[in-house]
């Protein structure tokens, strides 16, 4: 056991969160006179019981994958990014002006939408960035800031310029789309698009750019230590900037997802849509890795799909797949506490 | 004989390490005892059982000659066992007598009766000679008086036994000599004091006996009137130790690095650096002495690129690098071991392997196309730290494991590998023991004798003083005499650095 801890850890910290927010959630259910074992069977009908919900759960996924990626870059780089909501916002209002206001063919309209939202969500993270590197304000303050501009921001532009009946834009014309006929047809219907293909890939240039690459290096080193980075003679408010940049384009992607794959469109939001915000919990349990992301992201879109399934079937709130949620992130952040009682488990079980 | 700290053969263990072994430690009352050895070699892991923040596999412990069972640290502090750590406890922004209460307050009526208190914080001061301000804020005060606020803190808590963790490792050399005073005092006074240290000056100075560790063994215990440097360090390393630093004559040639006239502001546009000459020659070592404060850092900074300069001109190999970002500096052949090894050394979160590149990373054949090449690396930092013996389990352990001899190695190791023709070696040796000392002073000797320009920059004279071939002593900003360490002595060298002599200066060399 003592070989495997060492190795393990890292995922036995979000197992054992995962267990023990499934376990609580039964016991809070238990007590407020709904049965767990109803609620979780259909929870598991919810995510497996057909094509069509295989396939909103993969279509909840997809934009969760991105949006902790987008949060995991930043923080690989010594960078608390709140701001990713507001990111995916502004991506998705971009992707969705290029969806509906350009002609092209596919091959050039749909990567076209994609790149437009991921540089909007570039710009919204480089704000901040450009504070915190030339003026060292905190980025927590400023992307929380970011966040409502680019709700209150996004609605007026809409509600000025791109307004239909229904409080949302026009729909995105069929060449900028990622939806498929082929993959509803599959899945009975469901809203799944062709997005998974593009979180892949961006989770795949993220571990590239981290791990491989000199810009990696540099931004993993000033994250670590301003100090020593710049004696170095690494740029250390350039890469701030850039850490920024990146992770704010991997949020306008997520936004992209919304827009050009879900809905088509966008709508005004009255509130977050809380892709940026489930991000943050989701690069945590993911433990900011881009394979542990998407597992992470699997798991929470399941349990929101799962959760529709499981107020009609056994009656349960979907509130308490909230709470759930809340509790594994919860057990995530108190990983001490999850390894003090792995250990006391490993020693001979006296707790 | 009664001990008034017995420790017997005491074992402890961490996973995969026996970090003391069989280790016996008597302290006589009224003794100053020195817990010496190398780093690593056990001395807080036995300090800390003795604290009760770790608990031995084997052994025990007599206070005052009853067998005791210290499982937490409020029982020693009951025992009348006080810590003074390396790094201090304080509150920044409190006042010295805030600091001294917290947890201990006197209370009227549920209010903290502060006056109360810091009229005894002044009795107790001046009883030990301490001259702590008890009204004065911790963030205000130099760190010689903030470490007597923490021997306060032990005092006021009753301390009889007091545990000093290497306590001049932050101290200038005046507050080295007023610490050892103290010490005194407080033995004096019938306090016993326990030193952990590996400096062997300060135990000739202050300490009656000493106990050395060797890898977590007991070596023994020796009278240190009876005793030398040379045998106490000879029981700490296990080897024979070379004090004299070996080197022939320096053969000067030409200046590589020229300083002129050169001005560097501090952040409230004060004048640090003020109008500064000097030369650092091919094939010469040349050590500045100084009290930290005069305008070291600044000039190490202003010649590396990371602070601005007002005015004046810095040249490398000819090459004007006045201003220029510290790649460019680094690129036209400059070397630097700075003087925080984990601030601005090491990443300590990348491996050690990694941190080997960290000034070459984007060249080839580190990588290539702003791709990385791992295996280029990986050799590299091998061959790297076979040649400068790191003591590491492998080039994939995290830099902030190894110890902080070996973590020098490393900084050395990358900083000499690129054969840059100027050295900075800012305290290369500073918290190290005997044997790495000995190792980092024959390498800047050896590059010296590769034709290259070393500058060393230290607080400690003696090192300026063995090592060097030219020793520039700065004084607010200038440099105000430049001597031959042959001809000079430690009291001359002491005299200009407070300013003496000011009007000789030799400030055009």
């Amino acid at each position: 056991m003592k070989m495997m801890k060492g190795r393990f850890f890292p995922i036995l910290v979000p197992v054992f969160s995962v267990i023990l927010g499934l376990i609580i959630g039964a016991i809070i259910m238990l007590v407020s006179g709904y049965d767990p074992i109803a609620a979780y069977g259909a929870l598991v009908t919810g995510v497996f019981g057909d094509s069509y919900n295989l396939g909103e759960t993969v279509r909840t996924a997809t934009p969760l994958i991105l949006s902790g990626l987008a949060v995991a870059f930043a923080f690989r780089t010594g960078l608390f990014n709140i701001g990713v909501e507001g990111q995916v916002l502004v991506g998705w209002l971009a992707s969705v002006y290029v969806g509906i206001s350009l002609d092209a063919p596919m091959v050039i309209h749909l990567p076209l939408a994609i790149l437009a939202g991921a540089l909007a969500g570039a710009i919204w993270g480089v704000i901040p960035g450009l504070l915190k590197a030339k003026f060292k304000v905190h980025e927590v303050i400023t992307t929380i800031m970011m966040n409502y501009i680019a709700l209150y921001g996004t609605n007026g532009i809409i509600r000025a310029y791109l307004l239909q009946p229904g409080e949302r834009t026009k729909d995105i014309k069929s060449s900028a789309s990622l939806g498929s006929a082929f993959l509803g047809e599959l899945t009975e219907g469901s809203r799944m698009h062709y997005g998974l293909i593009v979180a892949i890939i961006v989770a795949v240039i993220m571990w590239f750019i981290l791990w491989k690459t000199t810009t990696g290096y540099e931004l993993r080193a000033v994250g670590f230590n301003q100090h020593a980075s710049q004696y170095a003679g690494i740029n250390v408010s350039k890469n701030i900037i850039l850490a920024m940049a990146i992770s704010g384009a991997f949020a306008g992607v997520a936004g992209t997802m919304e827009g050009l794959g879900t809905f088509q469109y966008m709508s005004i939001n009255n509130a977050f849509t809380g892709v940026g915000f489930d991000g943050i919990a989701v690069s945590l349990l993911g433990a900011n890795g881009s394979i542990g992301i998407i597992v992470a992201a699997f798991l929470f879109g399941g349990l929101k799909q799962g959760a529709l399934e499981m107020s009609s079937a056994a009656g349960v709130p979907t509130e308490l797949v909230g709470i759930i949620i809340a509790l594994i992130i919860f057990f995530v952040a108190c990983s001490y506490l999850v390894h003090w009682l792995t250990n006391r488990f490993t020693k001979g079980g006296k707790l | 004989m009664e001990y008034v700290i017995e420790m017997r053969n005491i074992r402890k263990e961490f996973p995969g390490i026996v970090a003391n072994d069989n280790v016996t430690l008597q302290v006589q009352k009224g003794e100053i005892h020195a817990l010496l050895g190398e780093n690593g070699a056990g001395k807080s892991t036995l300090m800390n059982v003795l604290f009760g923040l770790y608990q031995p596999e084997q052994g025990e412990i007599y206070i005052k000659g009853e067998k005791v069972d210290i499982t937490d640290p409020n029982i020693a502090n009951n025992l009348g066992i006080g810590m003074v750590h390396q790094h201090f406890m304080l509150v920044e922004n409190f006042t010295v007598t805030e600091n001294i209460i917290l947890g201990r307050e006197i209370t009227t009526g549920g209010r903290i009766d502060l006056k109360k208190a810091a009229k005894e914080i002044q009795k107790l001061s001046d009883q030990y000679g301490l001259r702590v301000d008890p009204y004065a804020k911790i963030e205000n005060i130099s760190v010689g008086m903030q470490q007597r606020v923490e021997i306060l803190k032990t005092l006021y808590r009753g301390a009889e036994i007091l545990i000093f963790d290497e306590p001049t490792a932050v101290l200038t050399p005046q507050e080295i000599h007023e610490l050892m005073e103290i010490l005194k005092k407080l033995v004096a006074e019938g306090k016993s004091i326990i030193l952990i240290t590996h400096k062997l000056k300060e135990i000739m100075e202050a300490c009656d006996r000493c106990t050395v560790i060797r890898r977590g063994r007991g070596i023994g215990t020796v009278d240190v009137a009876s005793s030398s440097p040379r045998h106490l360090a000879e029981m700490m390393v296990g080897r024979e130790v070379n004090f004299k630093v070996e080197k022939q004559p320096a053969q000067p040639k030409g200046a590589v690095l020229e300083i002129t006239n050169l001005v560097v502001e501090d952040s409230r546009k004060v004048p640090v650096v003020n109008e500064l000459n000097l030369q650092v020659k091919s094939g010469e070592i040349l050590g500045i002495a100084g009290v930290d404060g005069n305008g070291q850092t600044e000039l190490l900074e202003a010649i590396t690129g990371l602070h601005k300069v007002k005015s004046g001109t810095v040249t490398l190999n000819g090459e004007n690098i006045t201003n220029q970002k510290p790649r460019k500096v680094t690129q036209s052949g400059l070397g630097h071991i700075p003087q925080d090894r984990h601030k601005h050394g090491l990443v300590l979160d990348f491996s050690i392997g990694t941190n080997m590149v960290l000034q070459t990373y984007y060249q080839q054949p580190f990588s290539k196309h702003k791709i990385l090449k791992f295996q280029t690396i990986h050799n590299k930092a091998k061959a790297l730290i076979d040649e400068f013996d790191v003591r590491t389990p492998s080039i994939h352990t995290p830099a902030r494991a190894l110890s902080g001899g070996n973590q020098q190695k490393a900084i050395i190791a990358r900083e000499v590998d690129r054969s840059p023709d100027f050295l900075i070696a800012a305290q290369p040796t500073r918290g190290l023991d005997v044997g790495a000392i000995e190792f980092i002073h024959s390498k800047l000797i050896q590059e010296r004798d590769k034709g290259k320009a070393v500058l060393l920059v230290s607080f400690e004279l003696d090192e300026i003083m063995h090592v060097s071939d030219r020793i520039a002593v700065i004084y607010e900003g200038k440099i105000v005499a430049i001597v031959d360490p042959k001809e000079t002595t430690e009291q001359e060298l002491g005299l200009l650095m407070a300013g003496g002599k000011k009007d000789k200066a030799g400030d055009k060399v």
